[in-house]
């Protein structure tokens, strides 16, 4: 096993991508993302896992990258919400997020999306009841709610 | 033609936000960025007796440590006339000016680094040695005074009153009285308040988290003493800010500061606990209502008086007594306004400013009089409509309120109301049906667009506006799509930069009346450019016609006598050899005000479900409708109002700032422990919107919905876990250990 | 936060070199790395445990559920045996924090999260736990959150987590290995400590040892059980009070074995036995049930902004039976 070292160079995959880039032991996948990766769409709220807003996938399974230090995340698949159209063409929760106005300022909407995206792919949004629960970990100040549940139940009922 | 106006046309900026492109402030990727972070006072008032930086000066990374022992001493000129949104008496902190510590947060130094790893630990190593004083950090009622004039003069008056209204309150033969509380708030978006400073020479470049680009330039210039067209500032995309990025804070100099010392771009983006401290919070605020009514519910007589914080420095005061002042007929009537100085960071606007204060109390009272009274709280509304604002002596300038209180409650189910208090129950819960009024007044400003036309057949709109989030982009492109005859792909609007032409500031309820206008202007006056150049022509279809012969016409120019084609714009500017042609207009404010009062209503209704051995509330549905004027995108008006909804949630059931009086300061300065709604808590959110087209008001017939939204929203909760448990809960939240106690 | 380093490790050995060289450990960091923004904690070295084979629940020869301290907390939630068995566990899980959240949280670390009483995490604060002799500023101040149970003159800080009130109920050990590599069965109503005069420490773990896994006993699944959990909002919000009950009734329908635990409301994961002693021998009706959870609150010392708590824990503990015994 290696010796503790204080900066690493971190290879993680991003969106099917091999990325490489130097982190402190402090910095946090969140930082890494925007920072030194300038994937900005990963947004930075609370950098205290109480908002959400940092929402990625890592291995298929929602996380909030403020929690995670980066370098935890050697060698692991990250998708973050750049990773999720396919070109111009939207992955079916970002089109029923604008479809059904899920959002206003649009701050807390790619952690909204991967989280919903999470959701859908673990079979937890089989309901209104489930996908309030389910969500109820992404805050929208502006108060998007029940736009964002009637998304994430059309993109579910699309197959998301 | 079809109509844009008036249609649910999806968000323009909606695949951006969606994809994660949209570029809001902290994201502006600068070469050789370095991470300023602040280092925030620990007391609540005294001064610095010392500061060791050297730890923190040979950590590794760090650029340079600034305290007010080496910072430039700033030149704070003088504001003539300080915006709207400014405190409007007292003096703005000046940041690292001098050892005093006027509240706990206050910056004391700021640390700039290579990477924010190494500014945010080299802030730990500041150590700071205070000399503490007495600081005021108690709310007392009883030690309110008036506004000063400053905030007089701007409208935060400390009485207002008609009638004769200790007679008639001695008189009256039914009174109610009673106290309501509110908390310190804060606003939370989730977008932390950020700034990157850039300086290349003497020129400024912010990238700003803010409201207002135009003012966030004023400011800043008035602060180093600079001209204002050294400084540019860009603010695109604002992640959320509900009044407070309206006026400019400190961080904004202490970046621009901090990036002149280290000569570089600095990004200072502050934390979520630096927040609480940092770029103000809605007052806390006390009220004492006394209603007098005739035993058939006319209100004879209305005193109201409310008492909020302020910060020592400066003096932030809230136009609380607005609704009071003409919600209702009520012929005699007294208000009065007070200020309890704190040492604290100062308050600032938080939607719906002082009014959502002021409707609480009242609509509070009000279902307490209907109580009394043994009348249907709706139908007291009814009873005491006020077809006038009673206050200027004015007609409104439209008012469809009955037709919300109508709307709102058949939608609900208003008539399943049991009227008896705990009369309503349902797997085990107690069931509460409570309404309010929502008001807040319509105002609108002067801006400026520049719309043009370009040879590809596209038109781009721009203007210094913001969106913050109800869709400024969407709905002014919808204005300038509509009156150019184009369609909406056709359109892009430009905001957030100060190279733009001016627009006042995106607070209020303001935008639409204001801008909506001004780009209305501005097409038009694109179109009678053309239509210039068009007849000035050697030839071409309209060479030589006279002005009036020529209108605008679906995407292009006709003959006003509608004979002949419509000539496109791009064919026109490619008859006359031209890429693109540009105009601009603007709108302001004209005699409606001489003439009118005008203000938006709403009508809310909610439901609540009361556990009441456990103390907790849920609200399963709330149904609201809606007097905004026109309605220029009913998808993103109708989130506007959901999101009213919700935070009107939040401030009757769940925000708190939780205040220690040793230390003057919020405890609870994150979001796990200041609550904010989450998806479970709102199950089902209506809005509806009565037809209403204000033209009195403006020509676009618009009044403005932000701020009503939340209005009307806390005071209707409480008054159903009034109806549900038969208990008054007059201290917002209403967390369970109120129930419980 | 002050620099650290960080290893990964690959096995227990490995852990307890790394702790012998004072590194502190990191597994799933959702509570690590707030309290390192915070500057509550100031490692020097991080030592990661998540490569140590740790995670995942298995059946044990006599039907005990062994669940390994690297176990997400999703994934402990989602485990068929564990709700079919131990539905208490798994609703203590469900109500925790965030599916985000649940994602990266191990068990292990769970039952070390460390308090969210606001002085604690305020390092501007005095504050005994975090650092001993300046003081507790919650008993004077804003204490809304606080124990009224448990607590001490120096320490009234609650412990937060949902799954060891729920483990509490139903029986379970943590399995602790010291950096001698020697391991010990803990109870895990044993395993928090009452805050006394030594707030700042909270467990029965010594310096270095590691939690290599929890226990829950075969016997455990005789019993029908349920969590209860209120809080200010509708979910994402931390216990103000919780109830974990697990009981057996006998061919009579009397309450023969019971164990009753809450949260939100003490200084550890608090065990009823009062209220344990006053259903035991009775059929679970209502008036029974009521008038047993009155004992709830035993002992009780409230404060300025808590003294809710004492009502809310007997109508807790009282909803949590009432559902459980299908009295609604």
């Amino acid at each position: 096993m290696p010796e503790p070292a204080h900066s690493f160079m971190l290879t993680i995959h991003v969106n099917g991508v091999e990325r490489q880039v130097q982190v402190d032991a402090r910095t946090t996948l969140l930082d890494a993302l925007r920072d030194r990766l300038h994937l900005t769409g990963t947004k930075k709220g609370c950098a205290l896992g109480q908002c959400g807003a940092c929402t990625v996938l890592l291995e298929d399974r929602r996380v909030v990258s403020c929690l995670m230090l980066a370098v935890m995340a050697e060698g692991k698949q990250v998708t973050t919400i750049e990773g999720l159209a396919r070109g111009e063409e939207l992955h079916p929760v970002q089109a029923a997020f604008v479809e059904h106005d899920a959002f206003q300022c649009g701050y807390c909407t790619p952690g909204q999306i991967m989280s919903a995206v999470g959701a859908i792919k673990e079979g937890r949004a089989r309901s209104d009841d489930e996908i309030r629960e389910q969500m109820s970990g992404n805050l929208c100040r502006c108060g998007a709610y029940t736009n964002i549940v009637a998304a994430v139940r059309d993109a579910a009922a699309q197959g998301g | 033609m079809n109509a844009i106006i008036g249609q649910p046309v999806n968000r323009v900026d909606g695949p951006a936000k969606v994809t994660g492109h949209a570029t809001y402030a902290a994201e502006f990727d600068l070469p050789g960025l370095a991470y300023a972070v602040m280092v925030l006072a620990t007391i609540p008032r005294g001064h610095i007796r010392s500061i060791d930086r050297m730890a923190a000066e040979q950590a590794p990374g760090v650029l340079a440590v600034m305290t007010h022992e080496d910072a430039p001493r700033l030149a704070y000129k003088p504001i003539a006339q300080r915006p709207q949104v400014d405190a409007q008496s007292g003096e703005q902190l000046h940041v690292l000016q001098d050892p005093e510590v006027r509240f706990n947060g206050e910056p004391v130094a700021v640390v700039i680094a290579e990477t924010l790893e190494q500014a945010v630990h080299a802030a730990d190593l500041v150590q700071v040695e205070y000399a503490r004083s007495p600081a005021l950090t108690i709310f007392d009622a009883t030690k309110g005074r008036p506004p000063s004039e400053g905030n007089v003069k701007a409208g935060r008056v400390p009485e207002l009153g008609r009638g004769e209204v200790e007679a008639a309150m001695a008189a009256a033969p039914v009174r109610i009285s009673a106290r309501y509380v509110h908390p310190r708030e804060h606003h939370n978006a989730i977008e932390p308040h950020v700034t990157i400073a850039h300086w290349e020479g003497e020129n400024l470049t912010l990238y700003d988290k803010t409201q207002w680009v135009d003012n966030d330039r004023k400011e800043i210039a008035h602060v180093f003493g600079m001209e204002e067209e050294r400084i540019r500032v860009i603010s695109p995309f604002v992640g959320g800010a509900f009044g407070s990025a309206l006026r400019t804070w400190p961080h904004v100099t202490l970046a621009a500061m901090a990036a002149k010392r280290v000569g570089r771009p600095v990004r200072l983006e502050l934390t979520r606990r630096q927040l609480y401290m940092s770029v103000g919070f809605r007052p806390h605020s006390e009220q004492h209502l006394t209603l007098g009514a005739t035993p058939e519910g006319k209100l004879v007589a209305l005193e109201h008086e409310v008492v909020q914080q302020v910060g020592r420095y400066e003096e932030y005061a809230e136009t609380a007594l607005s609704p009071t002042s003409h919600l209702y007929q009520c012929d005699n009537l007294w208000a009065r306004y007070r200020l309890v100085e704190m040492d604290t960071n100062s308050p600032c606007p938080m939607r719906a400013p002082g009014v959502v204060t002021g409707v609480l109390g009242l609509e509070m009272a009000m279902d307490e009089l209907a109580t009394e009274l043994g009348l249907d709280p709706l139908e007291l509304r009814l009873r005491n409509y006020a077809e006038q604002d009673q206050q200027k002596g004015l007609p409104w300038s439209s008012k469809e309120l009955r037709a919300c209180y109508a709307a709102a409650a058949e939608r609900f189910g208003w008539s399943r109301r049991k009227p008896e208090p705990r009369s309503m129950r349902e797997g085990g819960m107690l069931v509460g049906y409570g309404m309010a009024t929502a008001i807040y007044h319509s105002d609108r400003s002067a801006g400026s667009a520049s719309v043009a036309l370009t040879g590809n057949g596209m038109a781009v709109v721009r203007s210094a506006a913001s969106d913050m989030g109800p869709g400024t982009y969407t709905s002014m492109t919808q204005v300038a799509a509509e009156t150019l005859g184009l369609p909406v792909s056709h359109v892009r609007f430009e905001l957030g930069d100060t190279n733009l032409p001016f627009a006042p500031v995106h607070g209020g309820s303001i935008t639409m009346a204001s801008m909506g206008n001004a780009i209305v202007a501005a097409c038009q006056a694109v179109q009678k450019k053309l239509a210039g150049l068009a007849r000035a022509a050697q030839n071409g279809p309209f060479a030589g016609l006279p002005e009036e012969a020529i209108a605008a016409r679906e995407g292009g120019l006709g003959r006003a006598d509608g004979s002949g084609p419509v000539v496109p714009y791009a064919e026109l500017l490619r008859q006359h050899n031209l890429g693109w042609v540009e105009a601009e207009g603007s709108a302001q404010p004209g005699e409606e005000t001489q003439k009118y009062s005008s203000a938006a209503f709403g009508a809310i209704f909610v439901e609540v479900r009361v556990d009441e051995a456990l103390g907790t509330v849920r609200v399963p549905r709330m149904v609201g409708a809606y007097d905004v004027g026109r309605v220029i995108n009913p998808k993103t008006a109708r989130s506007q109002c959901i999101g009213g909804m919700v935070g009107g949630l939040g401030m009757a059931l769940e925000e708190q700032a939780e205040w220690d009086i040793r230390f003057g300061k919020v405890m609870n300065a994150n979001l796990a422990e200041y609550l904010v709604p989450v998806n479970a808590d709102v199950p089902s959110l209506e809005a509806i919107f009565v037809p209403n087209d204000d033209r009195n008001f403006n020509p676009l017939g618009v009044k403005g919905l932000a701020e009503v939204a939340i209005c009307g929203v806390a005071p209707a909760i409480a008054n159903a876990v009034y109806h549900a448990t038969g208990r008054r809960i007059r201290r917002l939240p209403i967390t369970p250990e109120r129930l419980l106690s | 936060m002050q620099p650290f380093s960080y290893a990964p490790v690959a096995d227990a050995a490995a852990a307890a070199l790394r702790a012998r060289a004072g590194a502190s450990f990191i597994a799933g960091g959702t509570d690590m790395l707030q309290l390192l923004q915070e500057n509550v904690l100031q490692p020097d070295e991080l030592a990661d445990l998540n490569g140590l084979p740790l995670a995942g629940i298995t059946e044990e020869a006599d039907g005990a559920l062994r669940i390994g301290a690297l176990t997400k907390l999703q994934e402990a939630a989602d485990h068929p045996l564990l709700r079919e068995r131990h539905p208490v566990v798994a609703e203590a899980l469900d109500a925790t924090a965030s599916p985000m959240v649940r994602h990266m949280a191990t068990v292990g670390g769970n039952l070390l999260q460390r308090t969210r009483c606001l002085y604690f995490r305020d390092v501007s604060t005095p504050c005994n736990k975090r650092q001993p002799g300046s003081g507790c500023s919650a008993l004077e101040g804003e204490n809304r959150h606080n124990a009224i149970l448990g607590g001490s003159e120096h320490c009234i800080a609650v412990q937060p987590s949902d799954l060891p009130v729920a483990l509490v109920a139903v029986d379970a050990e943590v399995l602790a290995r010291n950096t001698d590599g020697a391991e010990r069965w803990i109870p895990v109503g044993g395993f928090h400590r009452l805050p006394g005069d030594t707030p700042e420490i909270e467990t029965a773990l010594k310096p270095g040892d590691l939690i290599l896994a929890i226990r829950i006993p075969a016997h455990a699944a005789r019993w029908r059980s349920h969590y209860v959990k209120v809080r200010d909002r509708a979910s994402f919000a931390w216990a103000l009070c919780s109830a974990a009950v697990a009981l057996r009734l006998d061919e009579q329908g009397r309450v023969a074995e019971v164990r009753i635990a809450a949260g939100g409301v003490a200084t550890k994961p608090w065990r009823l036995p009062r209220v344990e002693q006053e259903l035991l021998g009775h059929r679970l009706d209502r008036d029974r049930v009521r008038l047993s959870a009155v004992w709830a609150s035993e002992g009780a010392v409230t404060r300025t902004g808590n003294a809710y708590k004492a009502p809310m824990l007997q109508h807790t503990v009282e909803r949590a039976l009432i559902e459980l015994g299908g009295l609604a």
